[in-house]
């Protein structure tokens, strides 16, 4: 059975039909890739399926059970993990501590008021920042992390609750090529080991090829073709909308 | 059937009044994103050159260009002191953090209460009547004064006026257009200087017409600066900031339901009279409250576009530096060796300062980490106080008992409006906190059954004597700050910073954001609740102003002058604050216009407090 289902989504913003209803499914251990040019509506689909926004119409199941329209929080306790296209990390923390605060959550230790939290979980916290590539940087603010290693931040941070599902926006932006290339194989590597199905948007299309087990194309809210990567690079309705848009690779 | 009438008609004519001075706070906040305390003082400066130009002078008479003439030159008069406080003043602080804007526009409000006390005196002005209007109508067989029905039409001309200049001029569109996006009219190359300047003239003026036209209503008093700001606040909280329209509706709402209070009878419940009549601020929170919980920005308002509160990257929390912590022993140590070298006065000082630590780290504690600054934090130290001496007053309590009625009473506050201000954020909560402490503030100075009102309940008295009640003081003030430091150390403190800087990633990964925040804020209501309580023994008595807007103003300005990044700023921010305030009220008469004065310079001079100053040179000598 598929880990994420989504049938019949709609969102409207307006009068502008941001997503116009789309359906599909994403199995255990699947390296999804979610591609279509700017204002497609990859965002918005990603905000509906973890909750950040309630769709018009449609839902959206996780392991068969229907989670539309509950919060954020509550997705994410059934096993969600998610990275944003503007990343959002906490500022004010180091880089461990960002690990370390979803980690907390995920052990229930949030309502502690007396524990030291700077040392809790600090071993794990750096574990997973290894998997990454940030544990050297583990001592460093937020704040002050170039964009790039903002991302691998929040892709440990979205892996601390050993998830079902991870949802990521664009993970690569802010990367070099080469570097994009690499962390989308460990990602893809993390999620056959471990079975978490991966669903993700990436403008870099040499990624995309490389990296997808499967590939759904949006526009204008609509899906317009899916299969495997070589199916999809040789679609009629594709290569119009690539080579009429322009934004075929780099991305931003 | 009559009197529901005009019970009507006079609800209108409030409306009227309250909508003058709103509407201008409002259009202000619209544009500049400033919150203007001051505006409540331009609102009593007006009625105060109104009353000098219609009745002061003697020589205008009462002939009717007198007296419309005189409002009117009042409201320009003003409006060009606005101006010239923009210029000086506002144009200076516009980068700096909205907090601090607030606390200058607070110094504005002092100076102007001494220098309107310097010239008018402290005693109430009876204005005149208005020329040709001091009859009645006939409404249904009752009398209705003719000047209140001006006043009727008064508002809804004023907002056709508005409405005709905001939408037929091209400044009117410029305002609108920086309304609702800033950054885009400063991008199109519009002057905002000018716009900021013109902005500020309206609504001043705005105001103090409101005020010049209260004259024939009622006397014109000292108070009226705080009276008035805290129905506006709540007006433009209600009709969405920024949204002239809002402002009107609300303001009918809102006085309205106020003059329909008035035929509410007076009911006993458990030998207790309870009189609806004369709790006027309870309206304002009920509607205010269904309000917000519909729709949060206000009847008309819209979420704001970004979050412009914290567009300032927070520094990261590290552990405290040994050689402050080093101080800080050394400092309980020195405190405790105290009472050996002071005299009585020396440790009443010590003894204040030290309850006035533990407000301050309270109301840090829900600022700093939890970022929802307080306006209105004064209505938690209030509770405390008033729930210690109502509990001995009623009930007999001991010291000890005391000392815990009143944080329960102050948690319990921040309990009930906490979970309707976590539901905003930055200004917009912070403007319903004070709204809220207007409403303790109310109770306490109108429910005089109960609270004794302006006279306040005395004899509330500590069981042991002034050194033991030192050691009581400094025991639970450092016990207090240990307490909240390690809150914020702790896994709910994370949680708490993590819902601040973003609670859009907070929320994903399982934080239930509002939940954290409203937690925050009912910790710091009680620890403030547990500063009020000692204080009300302290001081042996208690009074509606340990809830009023001064003490909030307090609060904030102990945490802002320290610092509010660092966790020891407050504390030294208490501690030169409350120093310098007892000095100045020692040394001179004039103690608000110099400590308004201190104030503004303050703001001036250092954006970031004085700790978060002593940071940053700190951080700059290491890095050298
Ligand atoms: N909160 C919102 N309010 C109004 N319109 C919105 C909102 N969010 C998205 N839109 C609109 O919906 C459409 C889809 O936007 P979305 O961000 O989902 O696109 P995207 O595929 O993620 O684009 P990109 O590749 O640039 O990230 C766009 O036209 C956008 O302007
Ligand atoms: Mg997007």
């Amino acid at each position: 059975m598929s880990v994420l289902s989504v049938r019949g989504l709609h969102k409207s913003f307006g009068g502008v039909e941001a997503v116009a209803g789309v359906d599909f499914d994403v199995a255990a251990g699947e390296m999804l890739a979610l591609i279509g040019p700017n204002g497609a509506g990859k965002t918005t689909c990603f905000n509906m399926l973890m909750g950040q926004l309630r769709p018009d119409a449609g839902t959206v199941s996780l392991d068969g059970a229907d989670i539309t329209g509950l919060p954020p929080r509550a997705i994410w306790r059934r096993g969600v993990g998610r990275t944003f296209q503007i990343t959002a990390t906490f500022a004010s923390m180091t880089v461990a501590e960002n690990v370390q605060t979803a980690l907390m959550s995920y052990r229930g230790d949030l309502g502690r008021f007396f524990a030291r939290a700077a040392t809790l979980h600090a071993d794990d916290a750096v574990a997973l920042l290894d998997q990454v590539g940030m544990a050297d940087q583990r001592d460093r603010a937020c704040g002050v992390l170039a964009y790039g290693d903002l991302k691998r931040v929040e892709l440990a941070v979205a892996l601390a609750n050993a998830p079902r599902l991870l949802l990521m926006d664009e993970p690569t932006a802010g990367m070099a090529p080469k570097e994009r290339v690499a962390l989308m194989e460990l990602t893809g590597r993390l999620a056959r080991a471990r079975n978490i199905a991966v669903l993700f948007t990436e403008h870099d299309m040499d990624v995309v090829f490389g990296q997808a087990d499967r590939v759904i194309v949006l526009n204008r809210g609509k899906l317009i073709a899916q299969g495997t990567p070589a199916e999809v690079r040789a679609h009629k309705a594709v290569r119009d909308v690539y080579l009429g848009g322009g934004t075929m690779s780099g991305g931003h | 059937m009559s009197a529901l009438a005009v019970q009507f008609l006079n609800g209108l004519a409030s409306a009227s009044a309250l909508f003058l001075v709103a509407c201008g706070l409002s259009i202000i906040f619209g544009v500049s994103r400033i919150v203007n305390f001051a505006h409540g003082s331009f609102y009593m400066l007006g009625a105060y050159l109104a009353w000098t130009f219609t009745r002061g002078l003697g020589w205008v008479g009462y002939g009717p260009l007198g007296f419309w003439g005189g409002i009117l030159a009042a409201a320009l008069i003003v409006g060009l002191i606005g101006v010239l406080i923009e210029l000086v003043l506002l144009r200076r602080i516009y980068q700096a953090p909205e907090l601090f804007q607030l606390l200058a526009t607070f110094g504005v409000v002092l100076v102007v209460q001494d220098v309107t006390m310097a010239i008018w005196g402290a005693q109430d002005l009876l204005g005149p009547r208005a020329p040709g209007l001091r009859g009645a109508i006939d409404v249904m067989g009752q009398r209705f004064p003719q000047y209140d029905a001006l006043l009727i039409l008064i508002g809804p001309v004023v907002l056709g006026l508005l409405w005709l200049l905001f939408n037929r001029t091209r400044w009117g569109t410029l305002v609108r257009a920086a309304t609702a996006d800033r950054e885009m009219v400063a991008a199109l190359g519009v002057d905002q200087r000018k716009l900021f300047t013109s902005v500020f003239f309206l609504g001043t003026f705005l105001a103090a017409l409101g005020g010049g036209l209260q004259l024939p209503r009622e006397p014109v008093q000292l108070h009226m600066d705080m009276a008035i700001i805290a129905d506006a606040f709540v007006v433009v909280v209600v009709g969405g900031m920024g949204s002239v329209g809002g402002a009107y509706l609300a303001a009918l709402l809102i006085a309205q339901l106020q003059a329909f209070m008035l035929l509410v009878p007076d009911f006993e419940i458990a030998g207790l009279t309870i009189s609806i009549a004369k709790m006027t601020l309870i309206p304002s929170f009920l509607v205010m409250a269904v309000v917000l919980i519909a729709r949060p920005y206000g009847l008309l308002g819209k979420a704001p576009s970004h979050a412009r509160t914290q567009a300032s990257v927070e520094p990261v929390v590290r552990v405290t530096p040994p050689l402050l912590a080093k101080f800080g022993f050394a400092t309980v140590a020195a405190l405790i060796l105290l009472p050996l070298i002071a005299d009585e006065y020396g440790l009443m000082v010590a003894t204040e300062i030290l309850i006035f630590v533990l407000m301050a780290a309270s109301l840090h504690f829900m600022m700093g980490p939890g970022g929802m600054a307080s306006f209105g934090h004064a209505a938690y130290f209030g509770l405390g106080a008033y729930g210690a001496a109502l509990a001995a007053k009623h009930f007999d309590a001991p010291m000890e008992a005391g000392l815990v009625a009143g944080p329960v009473l102050a948690t319990l506050g921040g309990i009930l409006f906490g979970w309707f201000c976590v539901r905003l954020s930055g200004v917009y909560l912070a403007m319903l906190t004070l709204a809220f402490a207007q409403i303790v503030w109310s109770i306490a100075f109108q429910w005089v059954a109960v609270t004794g009102g302006d006279n306040g309940v005395l004899g509330v008295w500590p069981s042991i004597g002034k050194t033991g009640f030192f050691y009581l003081s400094l025991a639970l003030a450092v016990v207090g700050v240990l307490l909240l430091r390690r809150a914020i150390y702790s896994p709910f403190g994370y949680a708490l910073r993590g819902a601040r800087d973003s609670a859009l990633r907070a929320d994903a990964i399982g934080i239930d954001v509002k939940r954290v925040q409203w937690t925050a804020f009912a910790i710091a209501a009680s620890f403030a609740g547990l500063a009020g309580a000692l204080f009300a023994y302290f001081k042996g008595s208690v009074f509606p102003t340990y809830a009023a807007i001064p003490k909030s103003v307090d609060a904030l300005m102990m945490v802002l002058l320290g610092g509010v990044q660092t966790i020891s700023g407050p504390l030294v921010g208490a501690a030169v604050y409350m120093g310098l305030h007892e000095q100045l009220v020692r040394a001179t008469e004039l103690w608000r216009l110099v400590l308004g004065i201190a104030i503004i310079a303050l703001v001036l001079a250092f954006p970031q407090g004085i700790a978060g100053f002593a940071a940053k040179r700190w951080a700059k000598e290491d890095g050298a």
